[in-house]
């Protein structure tokens, strides 16, 4: 890489652009000109860096200072400050030992720091994603290179075996194998597919994965191709990923201008190309055989299997469908090998897993750590705790399909078993913490709404049986919950579990079954009770105007069903017919005078 | 296959030897259980969409569909379990919690798989009731009548329509709870590509898909005095009407459905078989004609009223190959109005011309203003043979022990050859028969072309006659008409003589056909073999068998016709075709989902 | 949808748009599955039209030889496609988990109430139309909506009114030009 005294990264991911950081590459360049340091500074791209909720993040090199909420007025005392005198403000760095921090003051000595662990995401915020080049110096397509010339495929599918290498889409089935039967069937051409469909609530691995190191994708499918037979590749990626689109896009065309894609790669007569597939919308199309049916240019409806797409996949034939995360894993096993993959993680679960950390926690964003990380290590290591000093009530992995954990099982160390063992599942790496404030019942129904949503309506069970799920938790979280309506649920959740078509149907009653499981008396309260603990349930609160009213009116102005009345300057109060319990009077109030009980 | 390539399966803890590379359904069946099921069609591709299905496998996780799953040597099966029963007892009722209460007025009620399924599965109380979809019923089409409200998302109806039809009008359109089955954009049926073979009514397990029914405006003429009522009924009617009244599949029931039609207040009863040889003779005659002259061919066969209007949206660019012979229905009703009504001295406003039918189809093909003569509609009123059945029942009719009756005189008597109308390949026998006769010379002794019976879906045969050879097709449902139109399209030389019927298996298979019974499943083989031979069995039975040979055609020539192809002939027997909007798409590799 | 809501609307006849879609579908064409491309017609077709226009998609049917019944199938499953003319202003209102934990619903309210439209209607002004979202890869700005390409974060029910007030003056801005 081309030593400068400074070297900036801008992060140019969603999240950081929405905030604005475009407007500062600009800023900066012109403050750089005038200070005369254009020549010494190099400005770079990166993806995501997992700080987005401080973006627009601006990263200087060295020293590895962040700084954060970045505007373009900050950008000549940052350039002044920082680059001509050599102080790091203070004022805009974001100081908490975050765990990006870490990462990059330990990145090149060791392969641990703190509890994370970058093998997929190894690249990201390090290089800039539309320069191959970057990627090239960081030994981008050397696993490619090697597959061809020292590997045979047969050779490299056992690699992918024995590092134990497991599908990061969600079930965790052993890449490897699925290469072999891939490998062994008769009928050509085969395919490839990468599935970046990603459309679980709060999940953005892959996004940022593609945003941030697109070329690591292509090369693990190009050799995925090689090692199955494969001459064409598709990424089916979701139309609402316009810049991981775009950027997977240039990786593709830049491999193809470097000889990397195309016929004969690299001298060999390996020929292999990748075409790019939208969705358009549609969860369930993240299943395979909806994925093949999308690609296919039909309703994303799931078939039964077997067949597996290993057998009769896209068009009909034997295709490879990995997830994003998987291909991410591939070059890095290719190039250090599989004995040193199988040092990481767990006996049953090698190497690392990504997450997206949502919900209740202080820091929100991707990490990535060695299988057999605890829930716990991640929530309050990794993740900085619960903010506002709060009780965790539970972590919920899986995303829709997922479990909610309660606190007893936050020592569960994240691998495929552990994990089904505690009544979750791994998934594609959503986690979400819920503390005391948010109502587990509500929690089940907000997921269960999501699943019912994006059934395809192919099967009774799932279409018909989610609606009747989601119609009962809802009256229960209206105070309409009626006795036996518990055990509707788990009798109707356990049948779709087991009689529906595909992993949509299958997993969507999870978080129901789970959150009765371990939370029962929230929903017995409910029904029993008409009492919602965490007062998340409109229907079972109601707000109260206490002593503290100075009667300031703000919150008769912004009642919107006129709920509130009394005279200036003194105690105001509340119609509870009228109200509609919306919240924003306790939400206006300075004086914390109204209460939600 | 020999017994030393079968497997071991156990069901229910009992072993059976089975052929591998079936499905858990498909051997289950061999070994005496018969897995409920609802999305499954033997002629259709597997959805395992409704999972009513399911069986529990051990070492399974879930519950498999077993319409869909192969069966393994060593597979322990288990298909009544507590926990099977109860799991396809909730399925049923989900599907009954979106389903509206409606069996008594329903026109299926008494006859729906569905409800025969709910009765079975022991539903008897209801745990999940809750918000149901509700549409509007399409009524605009001639034929069909849409109720999304009745239907079950089973997919038969969309897989039949594109798979056997290949006509594409139906789909699934939205998602999830959404889904509903409709014709593109939601549009009116009667706008839609549908080609009204009433073929989704055959498979659909409810009453989603009805025919339009006429009985109740039949029921109010035949009650009005002022009007000489006069019925025909095609071949395959009488070989399948009694279907509907618990008679074995394929006994023949010509002189009872005289009797009865008698007994419902028509004056007259005659046969559509007639009209059928009358066909032969316009028929095979343009077929002569235009070998001789070289004129269009080759020529295709027009008395499918759902093929007329595929070929009229699908391959417009054909229609001067096709016949313009009428159908046989309306060329019996244009002689009710004119030939008979002359000879009867009757206004031909004054009588009432009904078919009872084995088809949706003609309902559209009797409001067809071309067909009109002198400014007459011809056939006033269809009834599918399912209505007519319905009617009887209603008036109170011992259908079944009635004394069987004959056809009125001179629309009544027809040969072996008319009879075979009903059945694919039988419009071709019987031009076969009458063509080589007129063409030749001489008699043709080997009367029956086995090369064009059977279910095969596209038949080929070549005839020599006075040493010319002619090359025809036959094809049944509209999805092989497609393909042999494709061969034509390929190579116009091909065929000099192509027979296409609209509906699987020819009108024995119509869209108008009794609803299958408990134990079957509709357009199920073995039914349509029995009909086709209760068909072939009247051929047989009878002593003529050429339509040239029908003495009382003979006479309508001769008294008012003239000779085939004459000017009268042309006037009342003959119609044309035009192209028709939408057109529709012949989709040669699209697989439905 | 309960219903399909489909007015007849006859897209405007810009023909280079036409143009443009039938080079698209004829370069499609020319590739090996041809069919598998529709799904890849359609977004070209809503991006040059903002939706999916019937007629269009007749127009599909008949150049790419797919029966209607099926292009609708698809354009009807996949929620991304729009069968009604959007506003000018689109608002998609993320409903993702960490949106949803941090008030969401309270926003969709308040965007209801202010605009008296529901998913999937637009105001009888046409500046406005509204759906539903999940997760815009926003969270860390959670709650969040998206207008236009534009994403507005850390939105409280007064935030929410003054961006849409804003909107409303940049169109009556861009009306007065
Ligand atoms: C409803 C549903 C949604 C899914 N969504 C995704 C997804 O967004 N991304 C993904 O990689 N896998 C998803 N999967 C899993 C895929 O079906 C498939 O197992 C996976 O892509 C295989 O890749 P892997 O072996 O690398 O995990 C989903 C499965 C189901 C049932
Ligand atoms: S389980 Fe749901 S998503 Fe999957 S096929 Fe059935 S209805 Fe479709
Ligand atoms: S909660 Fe909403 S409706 Fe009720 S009083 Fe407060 S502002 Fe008014
Ligand atoms: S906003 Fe608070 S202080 Fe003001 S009137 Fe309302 S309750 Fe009283
Ligand atoms: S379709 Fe069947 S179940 Fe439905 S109302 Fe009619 S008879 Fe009853
Ligand atoms: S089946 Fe039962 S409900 Fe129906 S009519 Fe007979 S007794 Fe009444
Ligand atoms: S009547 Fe025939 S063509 Fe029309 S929708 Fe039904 S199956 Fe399709
Ligand atoms: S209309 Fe009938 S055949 Fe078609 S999907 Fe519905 S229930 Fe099945
Ligand atoms: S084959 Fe017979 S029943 Fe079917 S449409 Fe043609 S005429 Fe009608
Ligand atoms: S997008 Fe910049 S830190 Fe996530
Ligand atoms: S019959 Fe097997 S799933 Fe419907
Ligand atoms: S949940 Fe709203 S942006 Fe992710």
């Amino acid at each position: 890489m081309n030593v400068t005294p400074y070297r900036i990264i801008l992060c140019d991911g969603t999240a950081c652009i929405n905030s604005g950081s475009r407007k500062l590459a600009a800023a900066l360049q012109e403050q750089l000109a005038q200070h005369g340091l254009t020549d010494k500074t190099t400005v770079g791209l990166s993806g995501c860096l997992g700080m987005c909720d401080k973006g627009p993040i601006l990263v200087v090199n060295p020293g590895y200072t962040i700084y954060g909420r970045v505007t373009q007025d900050d950008i000549p005392e940052i350039v002044e400050e920082h680059l001509v005198h050599g102080r790091p403000l203070a004022r805009l760095a974001i100081q908490e030992d975050h765990l990006y921090n870490r990462f990059f003051r330990v990145f090149g000595d060791a392969k641990f720091f703190g509890k994370q662990m970058r093998i997929t995401l190894r690249n990201c915020g390090i290089i800039d994603p539309e320069n191959i080049d970057d990627y090239l110096s960081l030994r981008g397509y050397e696993a490619l290179a090697k597959a061809l010339t020292d590997m045979t495929p047969e050779q490299v599918i056992a690699e992918v075996e024995k590092a134990g290498l497991r599908g990061r889409g969600g079930a965790g089935f052993p890449t490897g194998r699925k290469w072999k039967l891939t490998a062994a069937e008769k009928a050509a051409p085969k395919y490839i597919i990468c599935n970046a469909d990603e459309g679980d609530p709060g999940a953005f691995m892959d996004r940022s994965a593609i945003e941030g190191d697109p070329h690591t994708v292509v090369e693990g499918m190009a050799i995925g191709g090689y090692a199955i037979g494969a001459q064409q590749g598709f990424v089916y990626i979701r139309a609402e990923y316009p810049l991981a689109i775009r950027r997977i896009k240039r990786a593709i065309e830049d491999a193809r201008s470097a000889g990397l894609l195309g016929k004969n790669i690299l001298g060999s007569n390996f020929s292999f190309d990748i075409e790019i597939r939208l969705g358009a919308g549609a969860f369930v199309c993240g299943e395979e055989t909806a994925l093949i049916h999308s690609v296919e240019g039909m309703r994303g409806m799931p078939r039964p299997r077997p067949p597996y797409p290993a057998a009769v996949g896209l068009y009909g034939r034997p295709t490879v469908i990995n997830n994003v995360e998987t291909w991410a894993n591939i070059p890095v096993i290719i190039l250090d090998g599989a004995n040193w993959f199988r040092t990481v993680g767990t006996e049953t679960s090698k190497g690392t897993k990504v997450f997206a950390l949502a919900g209740k926690v202080v820091n929100t964003g991707l990490i990535e750590v060695p299988m057999g990380t605890t829930l716990r290590e991640i929530i309050y290591d990794v993740g900085g705790g619960i903010p506002f000093g709060k009780k965790i009530k539970a972590a919920q992995t899986g995303g829709p399909s997922g479990g909610c954990l309660p606190e007893q099982y936050l020592d569960t160390p994240i691998d495929y078993e552990s994990l089904a063992r505690a009544g979750s599942i791994m998934g594609s790496g959503g986690m979400i913490v819920i503390d005391e404030d948010s109502c587990m019942v509500d929690v089940a129904r907000f997921f269960l709404e999501f699943t019912q949503d994006e059934s395809c309506g192919k099967c009774t069970p799932c279409r018909e049986g989610t609606k009747r799920m989601l119609e009962i938790l809802t009256r229960i979280t209206a105070g309409k919950g009626l006795p036996g309506d518990i055990e509707k649920l788990e009798r109707l959740g356990t049948m779709i579990r087991k009689a529906s078509l595909c992993g949509l149907g299958q997993s969507a009653p999870n978080p129901v079954l789970s959150t009765i499981k371990n939370f029962r008396e929230e929903y017995e309260e409910h029904i029993h009770d008409k009492k919602c603990r965490a007062k998340v349930c409109k229907s079972l609160i109601s707000y109260e105007i206490g002593e503290k009213c100075i009667g300031c009116g703000a919150c008769r102005r912004v009642c919107p069903v006129s709920a509130i009345s009394g005279a200036a300057k003194t105690r105001h109060t509340i119609d509870q017919d009228k109200c509609v319990r919306c919240g924003m009077c306790f939400n206006t109030c300075k004086f914390e005078a109204i209460a939600k009980g | 296959m020999d017994n030393s390539k079968k497997i071991t399966i156990t069901i229910n803890d009992k072993q059976y030897k089975v052929d591998p590379g079936q499905t858990i359904m498909q051997a289950a069946d061999t070994c005496g259980y018969r897995i409920p099921r609802l999305c499954y069609h033997p002629k259709l591709s597997v959805e395992g969409a409704c999972r009513v299905c399911i069986v529990q496998v051990e070492g399974m996780k879930n519950f498999v569909a077993s319409c869909c799953y192969p069966v393994a040597d060593g597979m322990k099966i288990y298909t009544n379990t507590k926990e099977v029963r109860q799991a396809r007892r909730d399925i049923v009722e989900l599907l009954v919690d979106n389903h509206p209460e409606d069996c008594h007025t329903c026109e299926r009620d008494g006859n729906c798989e569905l409800q025969r399924l709910v009765y079975a599965m022991g539903i008897r109380h209801r745990h999940f009731t809750g918000e149901r979809k509700h549409y509007e019923k399409d009524l605009s089409s001639t034929s069909v009548i849409r109720d999304p409200d009745k239907c079950i998302l089973c997919g038969r109806c969309v897989r039949m329509c594109s798979e056997i039809q290949g006509v594409h009008c139906l789909g699934q359109a939205y998602r999830g709870f959404n889904t509903v089955v409709m014709p593109a954009y939601n549009m009116p049926f009667a706008e839609s590509v549908c080609s009204t073979c009433g073929q989704c009514i055959n498979v659909c397990p409810t009453a989603a898909f009805v025919e339009k029914n006429h009985t109740q405006e039949l029921f109010e003429k035949l009650n009005d005095k002022s009007l000489v009522k006069v019925a025909q009924f095609a071949p395959s009617v009488r070989a399948a009407i009694g279907e509907a009244f618990g008679q074995p599949m394929g006994r023949n029931m010509e002189g009872q459905l005289v009797a009865a039609l008698r007994r419902l207040g028509f004056d007259y009863v005659f046969d559509t078989q007639f009209s059928a040889d009358l066909t032969i003779m316009e028929e095979g005659s343009e077929l002569l004609e235009r070998l001789q002259s070289g004129g269009p061919l080759p020529l295709i066969t027009s008395c499918s009223s759902a093929w007329m209007k595929y070929m009229e949206q699908f391959y417009p660019e054909f229609i001067e190959n096709i016949s313009t012979c009428k159908s046989p229905m309306s060329m019996a009703s244009s002689l009710f109005k004119t030939y008979w009504a002359d000879k009867m001295k009757l206004d031909p406003k004054k009588v009432l011309s009904v078919a009872v039918m084995c088809c949706t189809a003609k309902k559209f093909e009797a409001a067809r203003p071309e067909l009109e003569v002198h400014g007459l509609r011809t056939t006033d009123i269809v009834v599918t043979t399912r209505e007519a059945a319905w009617m009887i029942k209603s008036a109170g009719i011992d259908f079944v022990n009635i004394r069987p009756e004959k056809f009125d005189e001179p629309l009544g008597l027809s040969s072996g050859a008319g009879t075979i109308f009903g059945v694919t390949g039988g419009v071709m026998e019987a031009a076969i028969r009458t063509a080589y006769e007129l063409y030749t010379g001489e008699t043709l002794v080997d009367i029956e072309v086995n090369d064009i019976r059977g279910l095969k879906g596209v038949k080929e045969g070549r005839i020599t006659m006075d040493g010319q050879e002619l090359h025809v097709a036959v094809a049944h449902g509209l999805g092989n008409a497609h393909q042999v139109m494709e061969m034509v399209r390929e190579d116009r030389h091909r065929f000099q003589f192509i027979e296409i019927m609209g509906c699987p298996g020819g009108c024995i298979g119509g869209g108008g056909q009794p609803y299958a019974t408990a134990n079957s499943i509709p357009l199920d083989e073995e039914c349509l073999k029995a009909r086709a031979q209760a068909l072939y069995d009247l051929d047989r039975s009878k002593t003529i068998r050429r339509s040239h040979d029908n003495p009382d055609v003979q006479r309508l020539y001769r008294e008012y016709l003239g000779r085939p192809l004459s000017e009268k002939a042309h006037e009342l027997l003959h119609t044309h075709y035009k192209a028709k909007t939408p057109r529709g798409i012949v989709s040669r590799s699209l697989k439905v989902v | 949808m309960a219903k399909t809501q489909l007015k007849e609307k006859t897209a405007p006849v810009v023909d280079d748009k036409r143009i443009e879609l039938r080079k698209f579908i004829d370069e499609m064409k020319t590739k090996e599955h041809a069919d598998s491309h529709l799904i890849d017609v359609l977004h070209r077709t809503q991006h040059l039209y903002g939706y999916l226009p019937t007629e269009i998609m007749d127009e599909i049917a008949q150049a790419m030889q797919i029966p209607t019944a099926h292009i609708w199938g698809v354009a009807t499953f996949y929620h991304y496609f729009k069968l009604t003319p959007p506003g000018k202003y689109e608002i998609s209102l993320c409903l993702g988990t960490a949106c949803y934990v941090k008030g969401a619903t309270q926003i969709l309210q308040v965007i209801k109430d202010e605009l008296k439209i529901d998913f999937g209607e637009m105001t009888d002004d046409g500046l406005f139309s509204l759906g539903p979202a999940r997760c815009l890869g926003a969270c860390g700005l959670a709650p969040v909506v998206m207008i236009g390409e534009r994403i507005h974060g850390e939105l409280t029910p007064k935030k929410i009114v003054q961006v849409l007030k804003e909107y409303r003056k940049q169109a009556g801005k861009e009306d007065g030009k």
